[in-house]
């Protein structure tokens, strides 16, 4: 082979991953190749956690799948343990653990007949077995669940049994790719509490890409990764320290209402980042000091603007191109939104709603109101029930009993009435892939039954809106991620509805194209259409008026974001996150509790 | 370990995977079991070439006793459920109405003509709609008449030359039953879908499902990943086989005259070379959907039309028998038929069992080095 390696010790004793300028193309029909990887140099040492981050084709898959011998480089090279990816392919399979995004597992099989397999393959001894099986099931807490079909276990197991059949031959090396998307945020925690025990036990080294800028900086050593090329590296802590003093927060006058001041800094000169954390406005501004910060807010109430400590996502938005922000906000004149006493309205409303599937019962007497121009946020762990209860709120599933009205009509009765005033963006795209965008909005508009002068009038509003005026005649199947979903969220908007439903309308989609959709979320709410949106993001909560947390059916807790993080502030924990929230209710250490914030709509905590 | 023992323990593995998933997923349980049972009885029963009680009209001008006799064969054939009409015009009435297939028409000097010992033509109308089945009832005409100047001749009634020369014989399948030929014939299509379509759609499933890529990450090698998808499916084709046979021998009385170790041996040579050609679809298409169409298009259509199971390939333009040849079912057909009905006779089973051997390598062959264990080809 190239390379000449030598049988022991090819490489120095720390580096169990080393990419030499790496590239790596891909054909596409009758277009220049596609640029996964451009030249990628990077070492992940053992006893190590090495992330690599960045955006949707940022060429993180590419890179781990080139380390796991998947793919071949068009030039450069890879070496794991000294060996190299293209010609010690096998090498390097039995040394590694590898836990692609879907996990791998057989569904038809139980846990341990996965197990059984993985350990068949990497050639385990039977007499290694028992030991190295108990171990793996105390970690992940599989234990009392060998027996159960891997397709029945909920999200966070599958993941955990992925994670134990790549970890079933001691590896010295994890390969892990996204390990943790579309995991409730308790899973990803204990996810990650496996994989330090590893790391400081066996010194394994481990090689992670992940979406999630908080993972990242859980990371030893953190590699920043866009279209193809490295934009830095370090440990998480010399990222956040060339941030320092660039952070801060900005306290809006009323308590829990920062949405006004969001909009007014979001795409502003020097400010690179805006978002709603803890009922407050973090900025990122690309100069020290707050300088910029109160220029941009000329003219608006502010209760105080505070330089805060960084954290790796501020660092990861400040490093990216700026070139990724398309969206401005309009900012027309800054009328106030929704009239006062139409806030009042109730749209939505539920009582005592229940779903059966045969026995099981998806959503358990679930109780709330929606008001006019709210955010109102379905969270919760995939399983939850949020997406059935989406469905009857549609009327797309009829309910087993209970009551829902939607925009004053029952759904019972009045089903297409309730459905002339709502837009709905499913989860998956659900635009026709082979027609043109202009083609699948005038299908859409002749659906809802415009005529075609207002069609004519809706069309041009959804083209400057969503600027999808390049992408015009393009088939919709060819647009790239972020516009996909623009497109969705302007069909659904055609038919101007009252209600706009949108089911994990962020999921699978980068951190970029997610701010740019919550504002813009937060533009349609002021102008007074109501959203109900579910989301597995917790920090995505912070966006919404309202929320209410299911976990298995029933009700956690439902609030303003300020309330929710009320019931887990302490000491310790003074500025709560909502994720700190849901992790305390899911494991019972909170009273779930319905929080009686509005009349109406208020329950007792259940049972 | 030794290479021998990891070697064994992966396929173990890969082996106990395989039967598993087979086992807890009715859709290959329905494809190899349940959908050849299907065929088999549309087949068998509903689906029969033969024609019975086909109505037809006789318009017989003459009252002698001969016409008398001659009609009377047509009433006592099973084939044919015969009406008397007395004018033509009626009879081309009914026939136009579709509600008879078929008219013989005996003319008023057909009794005197046949007593001089003359050729006398006897009238046929068949509604030629379907082909097939007008064919068919001109056969049957045929035969009757045949039967009844043979008759004549036994009863030593004047030696006359039979009004209509009929040269038919049925050898293997004196019975004449299609379902003799039918039901042999199936046992091949329905190991062709156990071959092409489950192969092809479990491993575009394991794509799909994303369990191929954590294989591929495994010390498995490329003979494993064949073998492992051969042996189960071999073995589950070959029991859909033995199923389909059982079947026909018990259930239809259809003979089977071979013995039971050529069957074995040429039908396993037939399993591997559709498998080999199930698998090297598979190795280039990793979409379910995909998949299917094509393994019905490549796989089980030509399998159906061009294996000589429906129609005969001998009466086929040339250009589609050229064709033909390169569709392992046709083989298997051959075999197959010979098995049943006519015994071991190796002249024509040695030939096509070897065509299917060099088919398995083959396509086997080319397979495994399409198998890559790399996520791009």
């Amino acid at each position: 082979m190239a390379g000449g390696i030598d049988s022991k010790e090819p490489v120095p004793a720390e580096v169990v991953l080393s990419v030499q300028g790496l590239k790596k193309e891909f054909a596409v029909k009758k277009r220049p190749p596609v640029q996964a990887l451009r030249g990628v140099s990077l070492q992940a040492m053992a006893g190590r956690v090495t992330g690599l981050v960045g955006a949707d084709g940022a060429g993180k898959t590419t890179l781990i799948r080139i380390a796991a011998g998947l793919l071949v480089p068009t030039e450069g090279r890879v070496t794991v343990l000294g060996f190299d990816s293209v010609g010690d392919t096998l090498e390097i399979q039995s040394r590694v653990g590898y836990m692609p995004q879907k996990f791998g597992l057989y569904q038809d099989l139980t846990v341990a007949e996965n197990m059984d397999l993985y350990a068949d393959l990497q050639g385990v001894p039977g007499a290694e077995r028992a030991e190295r099986y108990r171990r793996l099931q105390d970690m992940t807490g599989l234990a009392s669940f060998t027996r159960r079909r891997a397709g029945d276990l909920s999200g966070g197991m599958k993941q955990k049994l992925g994670l134990a059949c790549a970890l079933i031959k001691s590896p010295r090396v994890l390969l892990l790719d996204e390990p943790t998307v579309g995991v409730d945020p308790v899973s990803r925690r204990e996810l990650w509490k496996i994989v330090y025990e590893l790391v400081e036990r066996d010194r394994i080294g481990v090689f992670v890409s992940t979406a999630y800028l908080d993972e990242a900086e859980r990371c030893s050593q953190v590699v920043v990764l866009h279209e193809g090329q490295i934009l830095a590296e370090g440990t998480p802590r010399e990222f956040m320290q060339r941030m320092e003093g660039k952070v801060s927060r900005v306290v809006p006058p009323q308590a829990g209402k920062p949405r006004r001041l969001y909009t007014r800094l979001v795409g502003r000169e020097h400010i690179v980042d805006a978002t709603i954390r803890s009922g407050l406005v973090r900025v990122v501004t690309d100069t020290v000091g707050i300088g910029s910060i109160t220029a941009a807010l000329a003219g608006e109430e502010v209760a105080a603007i505070e330089g805060i400590q960084p954290n790796f996502e501020d660092a990861f938005m400040a490093i990216i191109p700026r070139a990724e922000h398309h969206f401005q906000p309009a900012r027309g004149g800054d009328t106030p939104a929704a009239t006062p006493d139409r806030e009042d309205e109730v749209v939505v409303r539920t009582r005592e709603l229940r779903k059966f599937f045969g026995d099981f019962e998806a959503v358990k007497k679930l109780t709330f109101e929606v008001r006019r121009g709210e955010i109102f946020g379905l969270l919760g762990p995939n399983g939850a029930g949020k997406s059935t209860t989406f469905r009857m709120l549609c009327g797309l599933l009829a309910a087993s009993s209970g009551e829902i009205s939607v925009a004053g009509n029952d759904l019972h009765s009045s089903r297409a009435m309730a459905r002339s005033r709502l837009g709905y963006m499913a989860q998956q795209f659900s635009l026709y892939g082979q027609l043109s965008t202009l083609e699948n909005l005038r299908f859409f508009g002749k659906a809802y039954g415009l005529d075609s002068g207002r069609l004519r009038l809706r069309l041009e509003w959804a083209f400057a809106e969503f600027d999808l005026g390049r992408w015009r005649d393009k088939a919709a199947g060819s647009l790239p991620g972020g516009y996909k979903q623009r497109l969705a969220m302007a069909a659904a908007l055609l038919h101007e509805p009252d209600i706009l439903f949108l089911d994990e309308p962020t999921s699978g989609v980068d951190p970029f194209a997610r701010r740019e959709f919550w504002l813009r979320i937060n533009g349609f709410a002021e102008q007074g259409v109501t959203v109900v949106v579910t989301t597995h993001f917790m920090e995505e909560a912070e966006y919404c008026d309202r929320m209410l947390i299911m976990s298995q059916g029933d009700t956690l807790a439902m609030g303003t974001p300020n309330e929710i993080r009320a019931l887990v502030r302490s000491a310790d924990n003074p500025q709560p996150t909502i994720e700190d929230a849901f992790i305390a209710l899911a494991e019972g250490e909170v009273v779930p509790l319905v929080i009686r914030s509005d009349a109406g709509s208020t329950e007792g905590a259940d049972k | 370990m030794s290479p021998a023992a990891l070697f064994l323990m992966r396929m173990r593995g890969i082996l106990r995977k395989e039967t598993l998933q087979i086992l807890r997923d009715p859709s290959s349980i329905a494809l190899a079991i349940v959908m050849p049972l299907v065929l088999l009885f549309i087949f068998g029963y509903g689906v029969t070439l033969d024609a019975e009680h086909i109505p037809l009209a006789v318009v017989s001008a003459d009252t002698g006793p001969m016409a008398g006799d001659m009609v009377a064969r047509f009433d006592l054939s099973p084939h044919f459920a015969t009406t008397r009409l007395h004018s033509m015009a009626e009879a081309v009435q009914q026939l136009n109405e579709q509600r008879i297939d078929g008219i013989i028409r005996l003319q008023n000097d057909f009794s005197r003509r046949l007593h001089n010992g003359e050729q006398v033509p006897v009238q046929l109308i068949v509604n030629g709609i379907d082909a097939n089945r007008a064919r068919l009832i001109q056969g049957y005409v045929r035969s009757v008449m045949g039967e009844w100047a043979m008759q004549r001749r036994a009863r030593g009634e004047e030696a006359a030359t039979p009004p209509v020369s009929v040269a038919q014989r049925v050898w293997f399948n004196e019975e004449s039953d299609s379902r003799n030929f039918m039901v042999p014939g199936l046992i091949t299509l329905i190991m062709t879908l156990i071959g092409i379509l489950l192969t092809a759609l479990v491993i575009a499933r394991e794509w799909e499902r994303g369990t191929m890529e954590a294989l591929l990450v495994t010390p498995l090698r490329r003979v494993d990943l064949l073998l492992g998808k051969v042996i189960p499916y071999y073995l589950l084709g070959m029991i859909g086989m033995g199923l389909s046979v059982g079947v026909a021998v018990t259930v239809f009385n259809v003979p089977f005259r071979g013995s039971i170790g050529a069957l074995l041996l040429l039908s396993s040579l037939f399993m591997l070379a559709s498998l080999g050609f199930g698998l090297l679809l598979s190795a280039a298409i990793r979409i379910q959907f995909v998949v299917a169409q094509v393994s019905i298009l490549a796989g089980y259509l030509p399998a159906f039309f061009l294996s000589g199971l429906l129609f005969d390939l001998e009466s086929t333009p040339r250009f589609i028998r050229v064709i033909s040849h390169a569709v392992p079912a046709r083989y298997f057909v051959a075999i197959s038929h010979t098995l049943f009905m006519a015994g071991d006779i190796w002249p024509i089973l040695l030939p096509n069992g070897l065509v299917l051997a060099g088919m398995a390598v083959f396509f086997i062959g080319l397979a495994f080095r399409n198998i890559t264990k790399r996520l791009e080809r």
